[in-house]
């Protein structure tokens, strides 16, 4: 499997180097944003360039890698990805959350409890939580340094004065170890509680910004809210029509031309393993 | 006075290159007072206003000023975590332009409420309440409390300008030609409310503008500026009627009488 005419992993020893550094440093710091020389992939900026460098930096021979895409292991992206990674690291790979080592993800983070020793590595589009806010990128720098976050708070009001309630689904901002505010990728809202005092290793890779950001395992990552208001995950309220789970984070899809939906498990593995079980919907 | 002044400013000095934008300037104000600065365009008076506030540093000579929070502190050494805190929570800067002190693609409630929220404000409801109160109080329709800025007038936008800035009740507001741009019968309904909310609030304010009318409404003393210097300084009424420096006479000889 291994084809020996790339180095281990794809990326130069320098490089893999650098990008630990700056892992290191994102560790030491929990949430802040840490430049780094993103390098040119074999694929293009923002098809997942931050995670898969990331990935490449802190594989070793004995990692078993799993690959998420919006919760599936099937999909193009999470398909090429592993094959990428089997190909130029000849490591193993599962679909199986509990077996894997390191779980390269988009969207998702897996319905089965994460472990001690496990690292989970994100696939950032944009790093910056206050983008929309502040167009400035030495001013946000500014603001996370001061940690003046009440432009934040500012987003979340016009929300609920405008829906009644806070409608951000994905990539909710939440507040890392008391000090840094930091987008967690596009995950769902849902998600969210699983990162607050998780046991694996976060890492975050924006290759595309050419940030990298990380949380230590055992870390308060607490979503912003009001008093009045407080942060509520969300999700269809519904059954997943294939294993008939209602506590997992659930797609919807239109089936046919007049608008009859269903709902099923994003996380296809959790999904898999309910049904091998003998659950049914 | 037997009270100490609020803010001290002892020999300032903003120079680009050569040029001296402002030269040795000196002067205090007292708690619950409004100072008026006057010249003419390029005078410095807008410089020197953004050298007290801290956008610029001053080349030379200090400003003291007796917070609540941090008790007598110099400002031009003050490190940049509590000159911030500071600039959010005891002072105000309103911008001549509404459209550089606000936030345009956001609403009118979060305008008000940002101020808020940066000094720690989270419970939703009180801050849509104040947000609601100041609204009222700058005479805007609360029923607008969630249209964009930019659908206001500009006597509108000014107000909420005001309104936002006042919403966290500093001590000293900073303002640059604050009814500058505005047609003479908006301008004053605003001069009326601004009167009223120093008064009611017991602000201290440093003015800034270029119309004497402005100054003789709302300010209790005036220092005339020319070419980054203080060329005059008094009681409004005395500085506007009976002025001494040359250039203070020509200004005041220059105000045209409808």
């Amino acid at each position: 499997m291994n084809n020996t005419s790339y180095t281990f992993a794809y990326l130069d020893e320098q490089t893999k180097r650098e990008i630990r550094r700056a892992l290191l440093k994102g560790l030491a710091i929990p949430g802040h944003q840490v430049p780094f020389a993103s390098r040119e992939m074999p694929l293009a900026r923002g098809w997942g360039t931050g995670g898969m460098q990331v990935t490449a930096a802190v594989i070793g021979r004995n990692d078993v890698l799993k690959v998420i895409d919006q919760g599936a292991d099937d999909t193009t992206n999470a398909v090429s990805i592993r094959q990428f990674f089997s190909r130029v690291a000849g490591v193993r790979t599962t679909t199986r959350t509990e077996e894997a080592t390191l779980i390269q993800t988009r969207h998702r983070i897996p319905e089965t409890p994460l472990r001690p020793g496990q690292i989970m590595v994100y696939q950032v589009p944009q790093p910056e939580p206050l983008w929309r806010l502040e167009p400035s990128r030495a001013e946000t720098r500014r603001l996370h340094a001061l940690a003046e976050y009440g432009l934040m708070h500012v987003k979340l009001y016009e929300d609920i004065a405008q829906h009644g309630r806070i409608t951000l689904a994905y990539d909710y901002p939440v507040l890392v170890h008391g000090r840094y505010v930091m987008a967690p990728s596009p995950i769902p809202a849902f998600d969210n509680p699983k990162l607050h005092r998780s046991p694996a290793i976060h890492l975050f890779g924006a290759g595309r910004e050419k940030r990298i950001y990380a949380v230590p395992p055992y870390t308060d990552v607490i979503s912003l809210a009001f008093e009045d208001h407080p942060f509520r995950p969300w999700k269809a309220e519904a059954a997943c029509a294939l294993c008939g789970s209602t506590e997992s984070y659930l797609d919807e899809i239109l089936i046919d031309d007049r608008g009859t939906r269903r709902y099923i498990c994003s996380d296809t593995d959790w999904c898999e393993r309910r049904r091998t079980g003998g659950k049914t919907a | 006075m037997t009270e100490p002044p609020l803010l001290s400013v002892r020999g300032l000095d903003v120079r680009f290159g050569a040029l001296a934008a402002v030269d040795d300037v000196s002067f205090d104000v007292w708690p619950g007072e409004v100072v008026a600065i006057v010249g003419e365009s390029g005078s410095g008076k807008t410089t020197l206003l953004r050298s007290i506030h801290g956008f610029i540093r001053p080349t030379a000579g200090s400003v003291l000023y007796r917070s609540d929070r941090f008790g007598e502190v110099e400002l031009t050494m003050l490190d940049e975590p509590r000159r911030r805190l500071l600039a959010r929570t005891e002072w105000g800067f309103v911008h001549q332009n509404p459209r550089d002190g606000l936030r345009l693609s956001h609403s009118a409630g979060a305008n008000v409420g940002e101020r808020l929220m940066a000094a720690g404000a989270r419970h939703w409801g009180k801050i849509r309440a104040q947000a609601l109160a100041w609204l009222d109080r700058v005479e805007i329709d609360p029923t607008r409390i969630d249209d964009l800025p930019r659908t206001f007038s500009g006597g509108m936008q000014q107000r909420l300008q005001i309104a936002r800035v006042l919403v966290t009740n500093p001590r000293l507001v900073l303002m640059d030609e604050p009814t500058g741009g505005l047609d003479v019968s908006v301008q004053a309904r605003l001069l009326d409310l601004l009167r009223r909310l120093v008064a009611d609030l017991g602000l201290s304010v440093i003015l800034v503008t270029h119309d004497l009318g402005v100054a003789r409404l709302l300010a209790q003393r005036i220092l005339v500026m020319q070419r980054g210097r203080v060329v005059e300084a008094g009681l409004t009424d005395q500085v506007l009627d009976d002025p001494q420096h040359p250039y203070s006479q020509l200004l005041v000889s220059s105000v045209l009488f409808a």
